[in-house]
């Protein structure tokens, strides 16, 4: 598996996480403060009194009004960890007008799709959003539930088919590598294998890459030698490709898989997992089961031959 | 008080007329010893699962159990530990002793309570038998959900072996179980005290049993229904849970957690009944504010009812909802903090006698205290919406379970099985036990805080090196072996015990309350003679005139 960098709750590289950071270490100073005190007075208890005679041990049946002091207590501190928590709970969900980019995340077993619903842009595995923008992502799934959460940028927010819930979340951080995320709710055998990235740039590189994505497919003329043969074999239907992928403006049009109009343009391939590199990419095109089983995608090990796997792969390396 | 020691069976019987005559009791001793027999030997199995789950996470990228195999040890562990362990060991502890503890002869319906024991014993066996069935793949399957059983995953387009639904008729049978005990425990409770045993009075372990009992009464009905219509949905063309056909999976959610988070307290309130009768009879002084500690267990009851929803903090529910259900959450920790305040109290001026039970209850006060804190964080909604189904939260419910829960069970063996066997245990091995769990515990379930603050969501039975997981994680596997390692002393205490057959007599401890004024084990009739009942402590009180001294060590 790729490593992301440690996704600490610590590191928050947003608007959001940073305000719920400050609540957290609120709540985490108060119930230190109280820790220390209840266990010492615990411990200084059994360590005073360990031991002694019976006869040493004090009758007494209770006291009224200490009770209520350390029922009243409590309760105080309580309600200030409440009001912080009302008025975070407010600013993290706050509508701010202006300039927001839609983004819906699509949970399938066990990948991410993203579409860009304003900026007609489809992909899967990664989220590219510019910086010191409002991002609010529409989250739903087509299958079970999923749960969506980028540590350093929001809080998680399940994936509930035949819902749409939303998490809002503002980059405030260009980060050359990435901001890990994963699925956070059980959704059977590749759980643990469903990962995604977040992708902050600069508004302009922002452009550049949507503009990228907006481009269609070369078509058969941009092909030539071994990634012509293998742009003939993805299209015919009996290959099984086009079943479940789609290449903008080609006769793939399905849609049970990632698509992979812009594929070399990822990091990742299989679901946030694997480095989108050529070998990656013929390993699992030719086992996918083998690095995840229960997978959608099927073994094409019998299917076709080591030849045919390159050409598959230098025409999906021309998909820029 | 006549001593009932002969009345143990000397002359080995024949197996089977043992073993009929134990399968055909309606006897409530016998019926908590089954209990607690099988409840242990569940909480071994259950142990052996979680072993094998730090096992395959013990470090990035192991292949220790395939991922099919890591997901059902994780869903059986949770299961286990919850259905067959931790709600059923307190209905057979109480099984044995709400009896003797009101002066009562039987349980108010033994048949019933029978039923209840053997419910228990083949809804286990139910939910433990669906490897016989093979689902797909053509390999044997055990159910593989998750405990939580999260529809549309456990419906038949994603599941469709009949593990799940042998999941789902094993709590069914487990779910009767446990309504039929409360509904016998209530009945027993209200009926059968000895002349003089107000209610005000009970002994708080009793007390505690009363408010179980009532929670269990009204919450599993909701655990019955959503199981039912998911048993519907799978096989009778309903579509409850389906959303492609209208169903809604959050219905299931807030079924399923309306009886679950209620199961936290069925889970942990027996536990603090337990530290509310052992605290006082090892400081040698009475219980400081038995009513704040009587009545904080009402008020958790009741307002366990109220915050199911923070399950769900990440559905989506509108700001009110979000609201109201942490606002109730974070209430639910003043009557905790009382009880906590009243224990330190009871220990306060007093003489501790640190013997086992005593280490044990003062684990748990420690222990539930750094549960009861992660509990007030998780109830903040923005950092529940952070921390949610991360290890942080498997590190906050196993210090309310297994640091809440386990160690008031531990407590509960070491006080009350001389009372059952009529031998002691050894006090060595009892202290050797307590100091390898606690470090075990701690070392185990401390770094999980971290590794979830670290961005480590559960139940994933893999991850990748270079996240700064792999060292938490490591620690937390060598923990789980030590927890392990603790048990096995437990076991050897129990045989080394079972060896030396040190007589127990009928109170080794100086207790307070009426099981201890019979014989070790009890004769079957429990009591020669119906106790009377002056008050609270009832046999402290028989001791010593008004006003004088505590009772002394009698052991």
């Amino acid at each position: 598996m790729v490593s992301f960098e440690t996704p600490s709750i610590f590191n928050p590289a947003s608007f959001e996480a940073g305000r719920i950071d400050a609540l957290f270490r609120f709540i985490l100073i108060v119930a230190t403060l109280t820790f220390v005190l209840v266990e010492g007075l615990l411990f200084f208890a059994v360590w005073r009194f360990r031991n002694r005679p019976a006869e040493a041990a004090v009758q007494v049946h209770g006291n009224t009004k200490l009770e209520i002091a350390w029922t009243a207590a409590p309760a105080v501190i309580l309600m200030v960890l409440l009001g912080f928590t009302f008025q975070t709970m407010g600013e993290v969900k706050a509508v701010t007008g202006g300039n927001v980019l839609h983004v819906k995340a699509i949970g399938h077993r066990w990948w991410w799709e993203f579409r860009y619903p304003d900026l007609q842009i489809v992909t899967a595995n990664e989220l590219v959003a510019p910086v010191n923008t409002v991002v609010e992502v529409a989250v739903e799934s087509v299958d079970v539930e999923h749960g969506f959460w980028v540590p350093e940028l929001f809080g998680k927010v399940d994936a509930v088919p035949g819902y749409t819930t939303r998490v809002r979340f503002t980059p405030t951080e260009i980060r050359n590598d990435y901001y890990g995320g994963q699925c956070t709710q059980f959704c059977g055998r590749q759980h643990a294998q469903m990962r995604f990235a977040v992708v902050v740039r600069s508004a302009a590189e922002f452009q550049n890459w949507a503009a990228l994505m907006q481009r269609p497919e070369g078509g058969p003329e941009v092909v030539s030698g071994g990634a012509a043969a293998g742009r003939e074999l993805f299209l015919t239907p009996t290959s099984q490709c086009i079943g479940c992928h789609t290449v903008a403006d080609t006769t793939a049009v399905g849609v049970t898989g990632p698509n992979l109009t812009h594929l070399r343009s990822r990091g990742f391939i299989a679901g946030g997992v694997l480095a989108n590199t050529p070998e990656n990419l013929k390993a699992w095109v030719t086992n996918a089961p083998g690095f995840k089983p229960g997978t959608v995608m099927p073994s094409f090990a019998n299917v076709f031959t080591p030849e045919q796997v390159n050409d598959l792969v230098a025409y999906l390396n021309t998909l820029r | 008080m006549t001593s009932h020691a002969q009345a143990m069976p000397t002359s080995r019987r024949p197996f089977l007329a043992e073993a009929l005559e134990w399968i055909t009791t309606v006897d409530h001793k016998k019926i908590g010893i089954m209990y607690l027999v099988m409840n242990f030997i569940f909480f071994i199995i259950g142990g052996l699962e979680a072993l094998l789950v730090r096992t395959q996470l013990a470090n990035s990228n192991l292949k220790v159990l395939d991922p099919q195999t890591y997901n059902e040890m994780f869903t059986l562990h949770g299961t286990t530990m919850i259905f067959m362990v931790i709600v059923p060991i307190w209905a057979g502890f109480a099984n044995y002793f709400v009896p003797l503890m009101i002066g009562a002869r039987d349980m108010a319906f033994p048949r019933l309570n029978a039923l209840s024991f053997w419910l228990l014993f083949f809804g286990g066996l139910v939910m433990y038998s669906s490897f016989l069935a093979f689902g797909d793949g053509g390999r044997p399957q055990l159910p593989d959900a998750g405990w939580t059983g999260y529809p549309p995953l456990t419906t038949r387009l994603y599941s469709p072996g009949p593990n799940i639904d042998f999941w789902i008729l094993g709590l069914h049978l487990l779910g009767a179980s446990s309504l039929i005990g409360a509904i016998n425990f209530i009945v027993t409770i209200l009926n059968m005290r000895a002349p003089g045993m107000k209610i005000t009075s009970l002994p708080l372990f009793v007390w505690s049993m009363m408010v179980t009992s009532a929670m269990v009464l009204f919450s599993t009905p909701s655990l019955t229904v959503a199981l039912s219509l998911l048993l519907s949905d799978r096989h009778f063309g309903t579509s409850f849970f389906i959303p492609a056909q209208g169903g809604d999976p959050l219905l299931w959610q807030h079924l399923f957690w309306f009886y679950s988070h209620p199961a936290v307290y069925i889970m942990i309130v027996p536990g603090m009944g337990v530290i509310s009768e052992v605290l006082p009879v090892f400081s040698r002084k009475p219980l400081f504010g038995y009513d704040f500690i009587a009545w904080s267990s009402v008020f958790i009851a009741a307002l366990g009812f109220t915050v199911w929803a923070h399950h769900m903090f990440q559905v989506g529910s509108s700001l009110a909802v979000n609201t109201f259900f942490a606002t109730a959450s974070m209430i639910i920790a003043v009557p905790t903090g009382v009880k906590i305040f009243n224990w330190i109290a009871t220990i306060w001026g007093g003489a501790l006698d640190m013997r086992p039970p005593m280490l044990f209850a003062i684990g748990f006060i420690s222990m539930f205290i750094i549960g009861g804190l992660s509990g007030v964080m998780l109830a903040s909604v923005p950092v529940n919406w952070q921390v949610h189904d991360t290890y942080f939260v498997v590190a906050h419910l196993h210090y309310v379970l297994f640091g809440g829960s386990v160690f008031a069970m531990f407590s509960a063996f070491y006080y009350w099985l001389p009372k059952i066997t009529g031998w002691r245990l050894q006090n060595g091995w009892g202290r050797l036990h307590f100091w390898l769990m606690l470090v075990g515990f701690n070392l185990t379930f401390f770094p999980m805080h971290i590794s979830g603050l670290l961005g480590m969501p559960r139940r994933i039975y893999t991850y990748a090196a270079g996240q700064g997981w792999d060292s938490w994680n490591l620690m937390s596997t060598v923990g789980a072996f030590l927890i392990a390692a603790a048990v096995l002393v437990f076991l050897i205490n129990v045989y080394v015990s079972a060896r030396k057959r040190e007589p127990a007599g009928n109170d080794p401890w100086g207790g307070a309350t009426l099981e201890w004024a019979t014989s070790s084990p009890p004769p079957e009739h429990n009591f020669d003679e119906a106790p009377t009942v002056k008050g609270r402590d009832p046999l402290w009180l028989l001791d010593r005139p008004e006003g004088s001294a505590g009772k002394r060590a009698r052991a």
